[in-house]
């Protein structure tokens, strides 16, 4: 794309966009270092990843200051107009993506016991995963590459089924050490937060495709969520 | 948390330090000085020159005034005439009838008044040839001083007048000291020079002959002029296509403007008084001729005038759905009739003073009467001057100016009137 | 395209091309100008967008050398066909310039000169009403009523080109077309005008031409993008400004032409 004719434009696009990656890279960084304490059962460390996340609310009010101001003073247009607004729905998302690390790290103390829990290994792997997925979608905004945001929403298929089958360990597992009970729960919703992250990098990517493209992506086949109606009911 | 500011675009940087001009070295002050002293210097000989061209104008109305005023004035002889004693023979009833003024002729009026003065102060020749009229006209208003004495005040000669006015024979001057001194001499106005028409007798010519012809042959001026020149305008502007035809026209029209007058008059006399064979030296031949010279001038100035009307106004009115004429009608001649007047007001004071075409055609008779028509023979005012300047007496010579003065007064109104017509018409947009 | 509209279009031109001289100045344009509806004329400097508006009232007839070809017609009529008499053409299909040109004469007159030489009013009073309408219509009215005498250029910018407005409104036409009414106005005048093409939309269709892409944002429901002498792009307002299908287009209203 040529640059803007007035070059300033051109350079508030790019601080916005700026923004946007530090913020995500703030939160894959929440997400990996929450797990990495929940395993080493890491109290300080958790400690500090809770009170990390100003900084990701910090950048994202930022971001809402400066999209409006593009808006109100460079009247932007077509694919500008829609990159802005994009950014704008892009930060509150991440934001909440880094309350998510944030109620991660809140859980490791609840979580650390006499006990210990084996299923607990199995999460940094869904945590790399739905990581992974922020990363892509983020990555996809910056290259606005729309390949790469359809094939981050094709990836959340396997978080969801990743996220059933942990369910259904950590419940077994429940059942069979009922002393074990409350640490697991709060683990249940370790993985109901990785899910929840999978789906908000979903609608980062939904996001990125619209801002190219103008036109939403095509819905996509939802899977059997076996799990989610046994947890409902 | 920093409050983001929209990106504001670092000033480019120069590599060079700007150094700011210094005005107050002396060489640029000198420059000032001399860039100032330029500008007094051209006001001043713009003052000079209007100065000069207002001392020229002056000084011709000065002379003029000085030479010609005493033209309005005629010494008038009181004289008692017993017309009772001249016992002449007209009846009341011829008098009441419009054969009086014959009848008094008849009668032998002139030589009793022109008695009654060389008895009463022993010289003959003292009246001016058209004095008895003075007192035909105060019997036609009064009958019953045919039966008395009456006392008139009356023109006297042009030697007289001459030398009253210092300008005379060392004889007359000698008379005229002697009549002063009885103090029966008086200086009055002479209203007559400007309702009386040319004659032989200084004291008795006027201007009014000359004068007739002159607004005669101007109407028929500007009846022709006018029209064709404005119409010819609008549609060598409006209408006519741009090419190698209308250039040629416009070429002629620029040349026709310039061509000198006298070329008109041999026209007029070829054409209008050879082929068409219209009465010589009548307002309508010396029209139509000064008309030929008087269209090209208004036709540049139409031009010039049609050109200046925004296309803007043109585009409004077509835009609304007016045709071409009604554009041009309604909106387009409005806004240059201003200009067009100007043109015509130049044409016209150009034509009032034209005698070389005039003379061709034949307005260099020695015309008594004035015109009573368009076809009657007439003369126009510079003829008239051109006429009495060439005169051996000395009378003419104040006469002569006090027709100039009368042909300036003329100008001066008809621009006056042309100016308020424009003043009026002019609309501002 | 466009989806079409409930009535046929009121003009229609296909195919026009416009040449001065040996110079292309439009090239094979076909467009719609719907009933009830603002298009707006959008493109960079000498792209040709006032030329194609000067064909459809035939205002290009003023210009010698212009040649106009292609198929423009009025609710089916071909302008362009010798029957087509331009006088009437004009008054069917008003025009108010760029920089406001009232005539010099009366605020009254202005607006009741097209009336009077249309033979459109029997009599001074309704005549008097038409003025009344016309400057009703135009927003005009409460601000002169009261100096109808008054010359029409002693009004303000603003006023001005209400009153060439009010003007072109006097004849009934059924199409308005403006060429950048308000690039000579201050944004309070230009707001009103604006908000008059709003209000007159419901009786005429209107095209205007514009520079200022937030005015043919605010302004219309259709929008076509010329280039250099060609139409690029014509389709439903937002669509072209959220969503341009052409790579030009884009340049355009984002502010990376040129």
């Amino acid at each position: 794309m040529n640059e803007h004719t007035v070059k300033a434009f051109d350079a508030d696009i790019v601080q916005l966009r700026g923004l946007i990656s530090q913020m995500g890279g703030l939160a894959e960084e929440a997400i990996a270092e929450s797990l990495k304490a929940l395993q080493r059962s890491d109290l300080a460390r958790a400690e500090e990843i809770r009170a990390a996340d100003k900084a990701i609310d910090a950048i994202a009010a930022e971001v809402e200051q400066l999209a409006v101001q593009i808006i109100a003073l460079r009247a932007p247009m077509a694919v500008d107009l829609r990159e802005v607004v994009a950014a704008l729905k892009i930060a509150s998302v991440v934001e909440r993506i880094g309350d998510y690390a944030k109620n991660i790290a809140k859980r490791v103390p609840l979580i650390d016991g006499e006990h210990r829990i084996e299923p607990v290994s199995i999460l940094p792997a869904m945590g790399r995963m739905a990581a992974d997925m922020v990363r892509g979608a983020l990555d996809a905004f910056a290259a606005r590459d729309i390949q790469a945001a359809v094939r981050v929403r094709e990836s959340d298929v396997a978080l969801d089924d990743f996220y059933d089958s942990i369910f259904r360990t950590l419940v077994t597992f429940m059942v069979e050490n009922p002393k074990t009970i409350t640490q697991v729960a709060h683990l249940l919703f370790v993985a109901k937060n990785l899910e929840r992250i999978g789906d908000h990098a979903t609608n980062v990517a939904e996001m990125v495709y619209f801002a190219a493209t103008g036109t939403r992506m095509a819905e996509r086949d939802r899977g059997n969520r076996e799990g989610e109606a046994t947890w409902r009911a | 948390m920093n409050r983001p500011r929209l990106a504001e675009r670092p000033v480019p940087f120069s590599e060079e330090t700007r150094t700011p001009t210094d005005w107050a070295t002396p060489a640029m002050q000198a420059r000032l000085r001399r860039r100032y002293a330029a500008e007094r210097r051209f006001r001043r000989l713009g003052l000079a020159a209007v100065a000069l061209s207002a001392g020229f104008l002056l000084f011709l109305l000065a002379t003029m005034l000085a030479q010609g005023l005493s033209g309005f004035t005629e010494t008038r002889l009181r004289v008692p005439v017993d017309l009772a004693a001249a016992r002449l023979t007209v009846t009341p009833a011829q008098l009441s009838e419009r054969r009086a003024d014959l009848a008094l002729a008849g009668a032998g009026l002139q030589a009793v008044v022109e008695n009654a003065a060389s008895r009463r102060y022993g010289a003959p020749a003292l009246l001016s040839g058209g004095a008895w009229l003075r007192v035909r006209d105060a019997i036609k208003a009064d009958p019953a001083l045919l039966h008395r004495t009456a006392t008139f005040d009356l023109p006297v000669s042009s030697a007289l007048d001459l030398a009253a006015k210092g300008k005379g024979t060392p004889q007359a001057t000698a008379l005229v000291a002697r009549l002063r001194a009885q103090g029966v001499l008086g200086r009055h106005l002479n209203l007559a020079f400007l309702t009386d028409a040319d004659s032989t007798d200084p004291t008795r010519i006027g201007i009014w002959g000359a004068f007739l012809g002159s607004l005669l042959t101007l109407v028929v001026t500007l009846a022709l002029a006018f029209p064709i020149g404005v119409l010819s305008a609008l549609y060598l502007e409006e209408y006519a296509p741009r090419n190698r035809w209308t250039d040629l026209i416009e070429v002629s029209i620029n040349n026709l403007a310039a061509v000198p007058s006298i070329i008109f008059g041999l026209l007029g006399l070829a054409v209008f008084l050879g082929t068409f064979g219209l009465p010589r030296s009548a307002p309508i031949v010396g029209g139509l001729t000064l008309a030929l010279m008087t269209m090209p001038v208004i036709v540049i100035a139409g031009r010039n005038a049609i050109k200046a009307v925004p296309p803007s106004i043109r585009d409004g009115a077509l835009a609304i759905g007016a045709s071409p004429v009604q554009v041009v009608f309604h909106h387009v001649l409005p806004l240059a009739l201003p200009g067009i007047l100007t043109g015509t007001i130049i044409g016209m004071a150009r034509a009032l003073g034209e005698t070389a075409p005039l003379l061709m055609i034949g307005m260099r008779a020695f015309i008594a009467a004035p015109p009573s028509g368009l076809t009657s023979p007439a003369t126009v005012l510079p003829v008239q001057i051109f006429l009495w300047s060439d005169q051996v007496d000395r009378g003419f010579v104040e006469k002569t100016s006090a027709a100039i003065i009368v042909l300036l007064a003329f100008l001066l109104a008809m621009n006056g009137l042309a100016i308020y017509l424009r003043n009026r018409f002019e609309t501002r947009w | 395209m466009t989806p079409s509209p409930s009535s046929p279009p009121k003009m229609t031109a296909r195919d026009v091309c416009v040449a001065y001289g040996d110079k292309t100045a439009i090239d094979h344009v076909s467009i719609d100008i719907e009933q009830d509806r603002v298009i707006a004329f959008i493109g960079p400097s000498g792209c040709g967008k006032s030329t194609f508006l000067r064909t459809l009232n035939r205002m290009n007839d003023t210009i010698p050398s212009a040649r106009v070809s292609g198929d423009i017609r009025l609710d089916g009529q071909d302008i362009y066909a010798p029957e087509m008499d331009v006088v009437q053409l004009r008054a069917r299909v008003g025009m108010v310039f760029q920089k406001p040109n009232p005539f010099p004469k009366s605020i009254y007159e202005n607006v009741a000169y097209g009336p009077r030489i249309h033979g459109l009013a029997r009599g001074k009073a309704e005549l008097d009403a038409t003025v009344e309408r016309s400057l009703t219509r135009a927003g005009l009215w409460n601000e002169v009523k009261d100096r109808l005498s008054d010359s029409g250029t002693a009004l303000s910018g603003g006023q001005q080109q209400r009153l060439c407005i009010a003007r072109a409104i006097a004849v009934d036409p059924e199409v308005i077309l403006m060429d950048e009414p308000c690039s000579a106005l201050d944004p309070i005048a230009t707001a009103k005008i604006e908000e008059l093409i709003h209000e007159l939309r419901g009786r005429y269709a209107i095209a205007i031409v514009t520079h200022n892409m937030q005015q043919a944002a605010r302004v219309s429901q259709r929008t076509a993008f010329f280039h250099l002498g060609t139409l690029v792009e014509y389709g439903a307002t937002s669509d072209i400004f959220t969503n341009p299908r052409q790579e030009r287009t884009k340049d355009y209203i984002t502010g990376r032409y040129g």
